[in-house]
């Protein structure tokens, strides 16, 4: 099956993104096909090459840039980037910021959309 | 469109305090063009968005009331709104904002109250359902 993941939480003061990248891997696990990620809300700070968590706990941003390392287009949306201070140079790489209207298309090209965060 | 892929988006928190419904609208306006069978439900504390009269300006921030009443010209015209949820805060649909006007008649147009099992049923038809 074909997913989209969207993330609407930050990094770390909630479970959201945790949980939606341990989805991920189980997903890959089984078999399915993960056809993007998308951060929306104050998701877009997930992604953030800013952030340097200490060495002894896990690094968020770094976790979805290898996961995008395996060929799954991770989005940032531009609007709520833009609102939050996130620009193309703050990104960590296998990421990317675009419009709401590729989280449009994932969600045309997935079997299903799993959204994370409130 | 009958092909086109069935996508609900639910507003569940309140207004103006948060910038969940501003990015919820700024989502809707985008799923509509790109022709998805869109469906918009405001449930809980999301009904009191669609309040009339709302004015943010002594909040300073810019607010969303002209995009709602803009919905039916950007292809959002599948608004609903959980009659339980309007009850519980004292609404009736007199309360609510309107969201563009009738192609035909050219009258004023409000979001369709509906109950739960209604919602419920419409949610069990979507192919992908968004809770902003």
């Amino acid at each position: 099956m074909k997913f989209t993941l969207l993330i609407l939480d930050g990094p770390y003061n909630h479970a959201a993104s945790d949980s939606a990248y341990q989805t991920a891997q189980a997903m890959l696990r089984r078999g399915h096909d993960i056809r993007g990620v998308f951060f929306y809300h104050d998701g877009v700070y997930n992604v953030s090459n800013a952030s340097d968590p200490p060495q002894d706990d896990r690094n968020i941003p770094q976790r979805w840039s290898a996961l995008g390392a395996q060929n799954i287009d991770m989005v940032v949306c531009i609007a709520a980037a833009k609102r939050r201070g996130i620009t193309n140079e703050l990104l960590v790489p296998n990421t990317r910021i675009s419009g709401l209207g590729q989280l449009a298309t994932m969600i045309i090209e997935s079997d299903r959309l799993v959204v994370f965060g409130d | 469109m009958s092909d086109a892929k069935k996508v609900m988006i639910t507003v569940r928190k309140p207004p103006h305090g948060s910038i969940y419904v501003h990015e919820a609208i700024e989502v809707m306006f985008i799923v509509a063009s790109f022709g998805l069978d869109l469906s918009v439900v405001f449930i809980d504390d999301g009904v009191l968005a669609l309040k009339t009269g709302q004015d943010t300006k002594e909040l300073g921030i810019k607010g969303f009331m002209a995009s709602i009443g803009a919905f039916m010209d950007f292809e959002v015209t599948k608004v609903y709104v959980d009659r339980q949820s309007l009850e519980d805060r004292n609404m009736s649909e007199a309360d609510l904002a309107f969201i563009g006007e009738d192609e035909t008649t050219e009258q004023p147009v409000r979001p369709t109250i509906l109950d739960s099992s209604a919602i419920a049923a419409l949610m069990a038809e979507q192919q992908s359902l968004m809770a902003l």
